[in-house]
């Protein structure tokens, strides 16, 4: 999901303008990857409707509507028959729904597979299943990453190891980013493709929907504080099939294609830390927390731009790493 | 009545412990952590609850036990617990973890309206005093209820004042007062506080603190609404101890009319 505008939370009003740039930027991203790649990545431009079920969702969702309205995201409020107009599959009952146009998606794993091929094809050397032991450190300066034996000499390193960030061997405390794994459990179901039961991303009131290209109807996703415990749970996959299954009902027919678990690199504020750390020449790219596939062209943009010209782009200024060396606030 | 005033001569007291503060919040349902953090520090709890069975206790570095655990005082809770058995066990790995003995009983009976189930309840409270704990149940706006759990050795009661989520406040504060009138031990709101009047109200009708969470953490401003919330349970209890005037169904001037001079 490329959603900007349907996720945005209080206290989040940076990162909704970060997210926001990222997503303009995401259309002319995809085309060019996919030039680059030959690969198509599936951008899909139908936009989300986040639904209510009841007269409670009702009150919540336009909760929610108002604040997101009041950081001037573009939502259209729809009766619940305008939405079944627009998605007829969805519960019968469906009491109210909002619109977010320009909140679009993309097929992560499609995504994955071109960058890898346009990287290897702009002639970067790629390892991969190579975990890395070690970042070295002399006189405060990043010189090389160690993979296993073997050492690979480096001046600018960046770390984008998401979850699993502050687990690299050898960085100083200071500039170890505050990332924490956030457990969520999803799943897949198949559609016809012919005749898919959704068009659009559709958050219902206890799960989301993200229809793909391929007939794969992705549901997602709990949010567990559990470490990196990698457990698929009956009460999780229960949660997440009776959440879509309130939601759209014809879900009941489909086969399930397959159920994991991942890990979001969390950070103190669930915005990303981008920009230079404590180490001189180790560049801080983690912390995306939901929003990594989104936040990947302003990542890359600014990142690069960082550490071949030396500019910090004032967009990202906001997601240093110093942002959280302030000691909290003691007890009263 | 003497003259006490200030927070310091009125501080709340549980098993003999202190606390400055008259109000318990939750760590659930935050927009992200550092909002949490925030909220916290501008409601200044004097205990802070954690799902036990929703988190992890094995140490990490930014969990929220690492985050929150050296600079407030936690209270576990047993929340996704539906029996005894999984309370109790809950209540012993809580102790293990945290080095607490405290536990914020909550048992609950129906999925849909989260009330407790008060068999259950009585049966654990029972158990976990024996087996040393300080319990602090969640429980019915029952006042039979609640003297049989003071009975049982519970250190506090914790009556509902609406179903947990809803935010509709006090639903029946005759059984609050009356709970808070006949109450052996202290009595904490908790649940069902959607805005600081319901905290305030809680107060006035004579409730020793208030726990709440959703309240805040799902506010448009959590920071502004938490610092809301300190500041009600402070005039709330404020208001209980100056004492409420009578009410009247004629109106009275708050000047007198009579003998004034050149009137």
């Amino acid at each position: 999901m490329l959603a900007a505008g349907i996720e945005a939370e209080p206290g989040e009003e940076a990162l909704y303008r970060l997210n926001r740039l990222s997503q303009e930027l995401w259309p002319g991203f995809a085309a060019a990857l996919e030039t680059a790649s030959g690969i198509a990545v599936d951008y899909r431009g139908e936009g989300t409707l986040a639904i209510a079920l009841t007269r409670d969702d009702v009150a919540q969702l336009r909760f929610h509507f108002d604040f997101q309205r009041s950081l001037g995201v573009a939502l259209e409020w729809l009766s619940g028959a305008e939405a079944r107009r627009r998605e007829p599959h969805l519960h019968p009952g469906l009491a109210a729904a909002v619109f977010s146009p320009h909140d679009h998606q993309v097929d992560n794993r499609r995504l994955v597979t071109a960058l890898r091929r346009a990287f290897l094809a702009a002639g970067g050397a790629l390892h991969e299943h190579a975990p890395v032991s070690a970042v070295e450190i002399a006189g405060g300066r990043v010189t090389a990453v160690r993979v296993g034996e073997s050492r690979h000499a480096a001046d600018v390193v960046v770390l984008a190891a998401g979850a699993w960030s502050t687990e690299i061997a050898g960085l100083p405390r200071a500039a170890l980013p505050p990332v924490r794994p956030i457990k969520g459990q999803m799943l897949a179901l198949r559609m016809d493709p012919a005749a898919p039961l959704l068009r659009h991303v559709v958050w219902a009131p206890r799960a989301y929907l993200v229809p793909r290209r391929d007939g794969r109807l992705i549901v997602g996703a709990t949010t567990e504080e559990r470490g990196f415990d990698s457990a698929l749970t009956a009460g999780g996959v229960f949660a997440l099939l009776e959440g879509v299954w309130r939601a759209l009902p014809g879900v009941e027919e489909l086969a399930i294609d397959e159920m994991w678990v991942g890990f979001r690199p969390g950070s103190r504020d669930d915005a990303p830390l981008l920009g230079p750390s404590a180490v001189d020449g180790l560049v801080l790219a983690t912390g995306h927390h939901r929003n990594g596939i989104l936040l990947t062209p302003a990542t890359a943009d600014a990142l690069s731009r960082f550490i071949l010209r030396g500019e910090l782009d004032a967009a990202i200024r906001p997601f240093a790493i110093d942002r959280f060396a302030a000691p909290l606030k003691e007890e009263a | 009545m003497g003259g006490t005033t200030g927070d310091t001569a009125d501080a709340l007291s549980i098993a003999d412990r202190g606390f400055a503060s008259r109000l318990l919040l939750g760590t659930a349902g935050y927009p992200n952590q550092q909002m949490m953090l925030d909220a916290l520090a501008a409601a200044e709890p004097a205990l802070v609850t954690v799902a036990i069975r929703r988190i992890s206790l094995e140490p990490y570095a930014e969990s929220l036990v690492d985050l929150v655990g050296g600079r407030y005082s936690l209270l576990p809770n047993t929340a996704g617990c539906a029996t005894v058995r999984d309370a109790v066990l809950t209540a012993h790995l809580a102790r293990e973890a945290l080095g607490t003995s405290w536990i914020k009983l909550e048992l609950i009976g129906d999925r849909e309206t989260l009330y407790p189930d008060v068999e259950q309840l009585l049966r654990a409270t029972e158990e976990l005093v024996k087996d040393g704990f300080t319990v602090l149940p969640y429980c019915n706006d029952d006042p039979v209820t609640c003297r049989k759990l003071a009975d049982l050795g519970a250190a506090a009661v914790m009556p509902l004042g609406s179903p947990i989520g809803t935010g509709l406040g006090i639903i029946n504060p005759y059984a609050i007062e009356r709970i808070c009138t006949t109450s052996p031990v202290p009595v904490i709101l908790d649940a069902g506080i959607g805005t600081a009047s319901d905290a305030a109200q809680a107060m006035e009708l004579g409730c020793d603190g208030v726990l709440l969470n959703t309240a805040v953490a799902k506010a448009h401003d959590p920071r502004r609404m938490a610092r809301a919330m300190r500041l009600a349970v402070a005039a709330g209890r404020e208001a209980r101890l100056a004492g409420r005037i009578p009410k009247r169904s004629q109106a009275e001037p708050s000047s007198p009319q009579l003998g004034l001079v050149g009137g």
